[in-house]
């Protein structure tokens, strides 16, 4: 099922052994904050790992996604459900208007691009009333979970984020193991041969750009619930620019990689919080050290010493 | 009064974005120079930039020395930490894919910005501008101040004298020779790795350059490159990285647009550019000075 190979399968079952046992012995809310960072990686992976166009723009959609379920939530008191998948539909049209845009250049072009659409949307937020400025959007319930599981027991929630994570994990899979997964794999390999066996690799990396900041905007939904708040920090590029650390650090274009680099990247960052700017400088540091001796990132170098596709 | 417009408050912001404009295209510049020659995109631009402006601050710190000598001090010491960089870190990625160094010099730069906010905070730092270029002068329609006066010149000059190196003589031949194809420069016996390393210290030293002139505009500060970067590469996208003078034109043109925008529609004057950059995108994605690939 999904198209997972035999040391996926177990590996998979690890890490749902793990997110099982994990709240018992931690804090939840770390790990809920580690899983809205997973899914966000993962989602930024299906486009930099599979389609090979590194977006520098993804705190757009993540950003976007919080500040509308944070709003749809604190303004109309709809289901928790309902928040997130506001959330996710921002991240979806958002997606197509700057997908539209940048997937007329690629590589460094494409980068370049959507970093500047996401500093146009960023100076949107700064600007637009229902943001809250500098402020953001405070306070957020958590509501309730279909109008009956009350979200603002940190374990209910927890389960929920659970849900969404994993149902984001496993679409992304399907995606990516779909003949669809495997056109993208080819247009990255190599474009203008994609294009000559007559497929339109415009559309499909539109389709793939789309389907990937919706994700990113079901992770920003989400985790605007959990800890009801949706700031300017969420579109600053420094989230995009977290999101690529992240993948980076896990691995790009591995399954497991994204998840495995958001409990490193989350994890450090809360246990440098006290130091201050050393979070950025370790940050910094880290993306160096991955480029010049660790391209393959955790999973990757992993998967490459067992000889396996984690 | 012109178009509605008080006339000082339109030369006030025609000469306000004349100045962001001549930090976009010097800015812009170093960034074309370094991705003909090196094929990165040099992320940590703005963190050089904003080096250079520290440089200035702390030789009249520490040492006294002043604002003139510190323009040319500045881009040596600086280009000279460049070059360094380039040597011993950069250069071992010409033969990956070009995104790894996006992600490198990213990395720098948090590196960088980081420090800098460790040690002297983020409110910003004072610099005055030299004695010889205070004051203002009355043009008949508008007072200028002489140092933002000064800073167009000076910038218009640096702009047009690396345009000049590049373009007109045998060190900017060979220059663009090797962009064209290095292995053949070399087989003529050009020392291309040296060509690539001096043209990445040059474009750093170009943004020291306009981090100095920056100073005493801007209050020195670790977030100073940060603001301006990512509308340089607005700009860059507008522009198209294939010409030294379209990076030159593009960064002057869009700090005037910028600036009347201040004017006419003050509530779009952060987002013009790229709202501009939209508009090139749909018309012509390769922008107006670019190389079709």
């Amino acid at each position: 099922m999904f198209g997972f190979s035999r040391s996926q399968q177990i590996a998979f079952l690890i890490m749902v052994a793990l997110i099982v046992v994990c709240p018992y012995v931690l804090y939840p809310v770390f790990l809920m904050r580690v899983l809205c960072m997973a899914l966000f990686a993962c989602a930024f992976n299906l486009m930099v790992g599979y389609v090979g166009l590194l977006s520098f723009g993804h705190a757009a959609f993540f950003g976007m996604g919080s500040y509308i379920a944070a709003w749809t939530m604190k303004a109309w008191h709809v289901d928790a459900v309902v928040a997130i998948m506001f959330g996710g539909l921002t991240g979806a049209v958002l997606g197509v208007c700057l997908g539209y845009l940048a997937i007329r250049r690629s590589g460094i072009y494409f980068a370049m691009i959507t970093l500047a659409l996401a500093q146009l949307v960023y100076f949107f937020c700064n600007e637009a009333p229902f943001t809250g400025g500098e402020d953001g959007i405070q306070q957020v319930p958590r509501g309730h979970l279909f109008g009956l599981i009350d979200l603002n027991n940190d374990m209910a929630m927890y389960w929920v984020v659970v849900a969404v994570f994993l149902g984001g994990f496993l679409m992304i899979h399907r995606i990516i193991h779909s003949p669809f997964g495997q056109v993208l794999k080819a247009i990255r390999e190599n474009e203008p041969r994609a294009t000559s066996l007559g497929y339109r690799t415009d559309d499909y990396k539109l389709i793939a750009f789309t389907l990937s900041a919706t994700l990113s905007g079901v992770a920003g939904g989400t985790k605007a619930l959990v800890f009801g708040i949706a700031t300017l920090t969420d579109v600053h590029y420094s989230t995009s620019g977290e999101v690529v650390l992240t993948t980076l650090l896990g691995g790009l274009g591995t399954v497991f990689g994204p998840t495995m680099g958001a409990v490193l990247v989350v994890t450090m960052e809360n246990y440098l919080a006290q130091f201050g700017q050393w979070v950025t400088v370790t940050q910094g540091a880290i993306f160096v050290l991955c480029v010049l001796a660790f391209r393959r990132g955790v999973i990757g170098e992993l998967g490459g010493k067992l000889r396996l596709a984690l | 009064m012109i178009f509605g417009i008080p006339g000082p408050l339109l030369f006030g912001q025609l000469l306000l974005g004349l100045i962001n404009g001549a930090f976009y295209a010097m800015l812009s510049l170093g960034l074309a120079v370094i991705f003909g020659m090196l094929n990165i995109i040099n992320f940590a631009h703005g963190a050089f930039f904003m080096m250079g402006a520290f440089a200035a601050w702390m030789l009249l710190q520490y040492t006294g020395i002043g604002y003139f000598p510190a323009l040319i001090l500045a881009p040596l010491v600086i280009g000279a930490i460049g070059v360094v960089l380039e040597k011993t870190i950069i250069s071992r990625l010409y033969n990956l894919d070009h995104l790894y160094g996006l992600l490198l010099t990213f990395g720098m730069s948090l590196v960088i910005e980081g420090l800098f906010r460790n040690y002297y905070g983020s409110s910003g730092l004072p610099y005055q501008i030299p004695s010889v270029l205070q004051g203002a002068t009355n043009l008949g329609f508008m007072f200028l101040p002489v140092y933002r006066g000064w800073v167009v010149v000076a910038a218009l000059f640096v702009c047009i004298a690396t345009w000049a190196i590049i373009e007109k003589t045998p060190l900017g031949a060979t220059l663009r020779a090797a962009t064209e194809n290095a292995s053949l420069v070399q087989a003529f016996g050009v020392d291309v790795p040296r060509v690539i390393t001096l043209t990445f210290g040059g474009g750093i030293a170009l943004a020291a350059f306009a981090g100095v002139l920056a100073a005493p505009i801007y209050s020195v500060n670790p977030n100073m490159g940060d603001n301006f970067i990512n509308t340089v590469f607005a700009v860059v996208v507008i522009g198209g990285m294939g010409s030294i003078m379209g990076a030159i034109v593009s960064g002057f043109a869009l700090g005037v647009i910028e600036g009347l925008t201040k004017v006419f529609l003050p509530q779009f004057s952060a987002t013009v550019i790229f709202l501009v950059m939209v508009l090139v995108l749909l018309t012509m994605p390769h922008g107006f000075f670019g190389k079709r690939a």
